[in-house]
């Protein structure tokens, strides 16, 4: 029974270190943005890398989800003679949801990986411990030029996201499907708000922050050898994953 | 002088350093010796301030470096440089970027000042040409060279080198060894090299530690060790499979 009360007792001491642990990662990312934000130079690489080097993945999804929302969107409203509704429909998921939520998860899979491995791979072959001992403070150089970047780099991807999902819907709802061009503009612009714009950009800003703080925390924490960055980046892309949905649960109730 | 007082560090249920002490005469040059896994590099690793004891005391120049305040440990830091084991230099630069980089990060040296230093640097190390190689186009031997210029590049009073030998051949061994003791001649820096190059590393060395379970078991000068009577440290110099030491 003492080995059961034990183990709990090790179980929460550790899980307690470990959240202690990737908050002050966190919070120190954040206060280093501020104090020392990178130089230009490797703010402008990293914006490259995380959003210019993200963007043909992030047209491609968009087209792709605005095509399959104005399929489905069209033949659920055409139910109810509401055709003319498309527009609205299209924009509206893809503005305040899909656009934020679907650009993170494509921008994890490609960039928060990499930014782990990246990470990791200069930690086990001790360039991390080189600055130090340089006397060199890695966040400057490695972390916050990635957490500034994914910040400004995930509002822009996301509102590509939008304009190529909503003309995605437009080629599959008002091409191929017939739906009155005009109604689809109209309607839309009748229905979507500033605020939707603005809870679409704040999220996207979030899981910047989200992407970049578990991508980097991993990364810097990774354990040894290849196996030790293997694993690292696996977990950076689940638990980022995870994190983008459950706080754009939260943000929305926030938001709405 | 570097001084490590009763320092006693564990991983897990593993005691690494077991009430280590040790004194680091300035502007020498002293080896750690000892069995692989006995924490050679985790003691280095405790005098630049990468690892935090468990309890005890390492002191620089006379200043406490324990639980002391990033910006602290940073100003102490200055006074070091540091060879890694594989070099550890930044594989997203080339060689001329790697050794550069401390210059322009810590000083406002000129763009061309800094060009004449990195060259320099290299120059002493005997490394012509490279500057426009990527590391993973270096040898280990050049790879080693190319982390020495950086480590010497700001002066720094101590150099800690972290087996600095290991996985060359003998001839490039030799040559590193060599350079350690012309530019330790030259600039004048203590140096402290953990190294398994028995008996290579008497040669440069003026004084020898032996680490075994934890402790310093005999510091001395090359020679002494050399000739110690001490069981455990005749074995680990002759290499014998009988003693004291066990193979696990």
């Amino acid at each position: 029974m003492s080995g059961i009360v034990q183990a709990i007792g090790r179980l929460t001491i550790k899980s307690m270190r470990d959240l202690g642990k990737i908050g002050w990662f966190l919070l120190y990312s954040l206060y280093m943005i501020v104090r020392r934000p990178g130089s230009p130079l490797q703010i402008l690489k990293q914006i490259r890398f995380i959003g210019a080097k993200s963007l043909f993945v992030i047209v491609l999804t968009a087209a792709f989800t605005g095509m399959v929302l104005g399929l489905q969107g069209y033949y659920t409203l055409a139910k109810f003679g509401s055709e003319g509704m498309l527009g609205t429909a299209v924009a509206l998921s893809l503005i305040r949801e899909l656009g934020p939520v679907l650009t993170a998860l494509m921008v994890t899979g490609r960039a928060g990986s990499a930014i782990t491995a990246e990470i990791g791979i200069m930690r086990i072959t001790e360039q991390i411990d080189a600055l130090e001992t340089m006397a060199l403070d890695p966040f400057k150089y490695l972390i916050t030029p990635k957490f500034i970047a994914a910040m400004l780099s995930l509002p822009l991807l996301c509102a590509i996201f939008d304009v190529v999902g909503i003309y995605g819907g437009w080629v599959v709802g008002v091409k191929l499907l017939g739906v009155n061009p005009g109604a689809y503009f109209y309607e839309m612009e009748k229905a979507v708000v500033w605020r939707d714009v603005y809870s679409g950009f704040v999220k996207s800003f979030s899981f910047g922050v989200i992407i970049a703080w578990i991508g980097c925390y991993k990364g810097y924490y990774a354990g040894h050898g290849a196996e030790g960055v293997s694993r690292a980046t696996t977990e950076s892309v689940v638990l980022t994953s995870v994190l983008v949905l459950v706080w754009d649960y939260f943000l929305t109730s926030i938001l709405l | 002088m570097i001084q490590l007082t009763d320092l006693h560090k564990a991983f897990g249920n593993q005691n690494v350093l077991n009430g280590l002490n040790l004194t680091v005469p300035d502007g020498q040059i002293t080896a750690i010796i000892g069995p692989s896994g006995e924490g050679k590099s985790v003691l280095l690793r405790h005098i630049i301030g990468l690892m935090q004891p468990d309890s005890g005391q390492i002191s620089i120049d006379g200043e406490n470096i324990i639980g002391i305040r990033r910006s602290e440990m940073n100003r102490i830091r200055e006074k070091f440089g540091m060879l890694f084991q594989n070099a550890a230099l930044f594989d997203s630069m080339n060689v001329f970027e790697n050794v550069a980089f401390p210059l322009q990060e810590k000083t406002s040296f000129s763009k061309a000042e800094i060009r004449t230093r990195v060259l320099s640097a290299l120059e002493d190390v005997g490394l012509k040409n490279v500057e426009q190689k990527f590391t993973d186009e270096l040898s280990g031997g050049m790879k080693k060279r190319v982390g020495l210029a950086r480590a010497l590049l700001l002066n720094p009073k101590i150099i800690l080198f972290d087996e600095p030998t290991t996985g060359l051949d003998p001839i490039i061994k030799r040559a590193i060894h060599q350079l350690i003791k012309e530019t330790h001649e030259k600039f004048g820096f203590t140096a402290v090299i953990v190294s398994h190059e028995i008996p290579d590393i008497f040669d440069i060395a003026q004084n020898v530690a032996m680490l075994f379970r934890g402790e310093i078991l005999q510091f001395g000068t090359a020679d002494e060790i050399r000739n110690s009577t001490n069981p455990v440290v005749k074995q680990f110099i002759s290499g014998s499979l009988d003693g004291p030491i066990q193979m696990v």
